[in-house]
């Protein structure tokens, strides 16, 4: 999709790049928080979890400045066609990204609380799910940049492997709590930071879609949705 | 349980000036084909303007619109070495055909020109002018018959009570409209109207499409315009024309949002080389 020749009012490429920069800057800080918040949580750094949760006020301002000049692209450039759709698509990537940043922050505050207490079996899953869903993010950002819709829908189809990783740590964490009720705080919380790192998985493919719409004009057909744990009962644990 | 909204269809979702629902064809062309001296302008046109609808035509200079609008109300027959082939049907009539007659044809097919054209007459002149021409009608009827075009065109209350006076009185929008008027005073049932608004400022072209949206009820209408917005605006209907083809045509939302053809993606965008 990147073979789009140039427009002939050049100043125009130059606005549509400086978006794709600004959703580049916004996904590379997603993918360094959430790394930040495990690293924090692994290492029981609660200094760092802190500067992580400091650090989520950059992609709010980011947020609020690629949605203000989407709408000012949108004003003077009268979009059509590919140009509308990259551009609709920015606006809306860049809220998911910030929400990718709420959830890193969350987990960072919860690591902070956690780095109190001693170290939990169920851990040893986090920062594995954790780089997964940090490396969704990252290549769903380059499949934006290179309008590219394949590696969208590769990105997409790695969200089951995440809700799979969700499902079975949900299972352990019950476990776990109920052999160590006296942990039941510290797990809440791990099983909270858990559920955030299945989300930003979610949202990593919300933007995959959006990456597909905004390359080929096509919805992605609806995927099904792997995160069981909503029929998970004591009963069959 | 409160019902959930419901969205229908596209064309609930992008308003009245956008849907292609239920447009049965009105025109059609079949194979056509205009040559000006050797020069083949128009290249194996099909298309199909739906009735009750707008179809906007759109293109760079030269890519022929303009040249098909001429051909459907048979305006190239004036000029010497232009000629047309293929079909261009209306009701199972060949509007091409040497038989039908030219000036009959543009009673029942208006077309409406970039610059405002008023007679040197008066405004109320100006409509039964034309009317005349075709039709023989009592002195009320032909008043009424003013009234009617007048109001249609959205320039009754504005001129009412000046209808003797000098049509160049009026400014540029309000010639257009009455060069409207003059055109729907014939009860045609196709307008065509060639970049209508290209000499107009915003809030006349905002008066003339807005009028379009309204005529749209009782007429098969053809735009050409150069203004990409414009045909989005106004349209039902969209057709990409380039070197005399018809490059792509389309639901105009779609053609918009979603061109299939990459030449068409590239002009509506401001790529074209």
């Amino acid at each position: 999709m990147t073979d789009s020749p140039a427009h002939t009012i050049t100043s125009y490429d130059d606005d549509l790049e400086k978006l794709r920069n600004l959703i580049t800057r916004m996904g590379r800080l997603c993918e360094a928080q959430i790394m930040g918040a495990v690293n924090a949580l692994v290492h029981r750094d609660a200094v760092a979890a802190l500067a992580v949760a400091a650090a989520d006020h950059e992609l709010d301002l980011l947020e609020a400045e690629t949605e203000q000049f989407a709408i000012q692209t949108i004003a003077l450039r009268a979009p059509v066609a590919v140009d509308l759709r990259e551009i609709i698509a920015a606006l809306k990537t860049s809220a998911i990204l910030e929400r990718i940043g709420d959830y890193a922050k969350n987990i960072a505050k919860r690591a902070s609380v956690l780095g109190h207490g001693g170290t939990m079996e169920p851990m040893v899953i986090v920062p594995e799910m954790a780089r997964m869903v940090a490396q969704m993010v990252a290549s769903v950002i380059d499949a934006y940049i290179a309008r590219d819709p394949i590696l969208a829908q590769e990105v997409a189809d790695r969200d089951q492997l995440v809700d799979d990783f969700y499902t079975s740590l949900f299972r352990l964490m019950l476990t776990f709590m109920m052999e160590n009720p006296t942990r039941i705080t510290a797990s809440a919380h791990l099983l909270f930071i858990a559920k955030s790192l299945e989300r930003i998985g979610d949202h990593a493919t919300n933007i995959a879609e959006l990456v597909i719409y905004s390359a080929t004009g096509e919805r992605m057909t609806e995927r099904p949705k792997r995160d069981d744990t909503a029929f998970v009962s004591g009963a069959n644990i | 349980m409160a019902e959930s909204p419901q969205m229908a269809s596209l064309s609930d979702v992008v308003g009245r000036h956008n849907s292609l629902d239920g447009g049965k064809p009105f025109i059609e062309t079949r194979n056509l084909e205009f040559f000006y001296g050797e020069t083949r302008a128009l290249k194996s046109i099909n298309l199909s303007f739906p009735e009750s609808r707008v179809t906007a035509l759109i293109g760079p200079s030269g890519c022929g619109k303009s040249t098909l609008l001429r051909v459907i109300n048979r305006m190239y027959s004036l000029y010497p070495g232009q000629r047309a082939t293929g079909e261009v049907l209306m009701g199972g009539e060949n509007l091409i055909d040497a038989k039908v007659d030219p000036t009959e044809l543009r009673a029942r097919i208006g077309m409406v020109f970039q610059k405002p054209t008023p007679f040197p007459m008066s405004i109320q002149e100006n409509i039964t002018f034309g009317v005349r021409l075709h039709e023989s009608l009592s002195r009320q009827a032909m008043d009424e018959r003013v009234e009617w075009s007048l109001r249609k065109a959205a320039l009754w209350d504005e001129v009412k009570d000046r209808l003797k006076s000098s049509a160049l009185g009026l400014s540029g929008g309000q010639q257009q409209r009455l060069c409207i008027a003059r055109t729907i005073a014939v009860k045609p049932q196709v307008l065509l109207f060639d970049e209508p608004t290209s000499a107009l400022d915003p809030i006349s072209t905002a008066k003339v499409e807005e009028l379009i949206a309204e005529l749209r009820a009782d007429f098969t209408i053809v735009i050409v315009t150069h203004s990409m917005q414009q045909a989005a605006r106004c349209s039902d209907q969209t057709a990409f024309m380039y070197l005399g083809e018809v490059i792509e045509v389309g639901p105009t939302a779609q053609i918009f949002t979603n061109p299939r053809e990459q030449r068409t993606r590239e002009y509506v965008t401001g790529r074209f080389g």
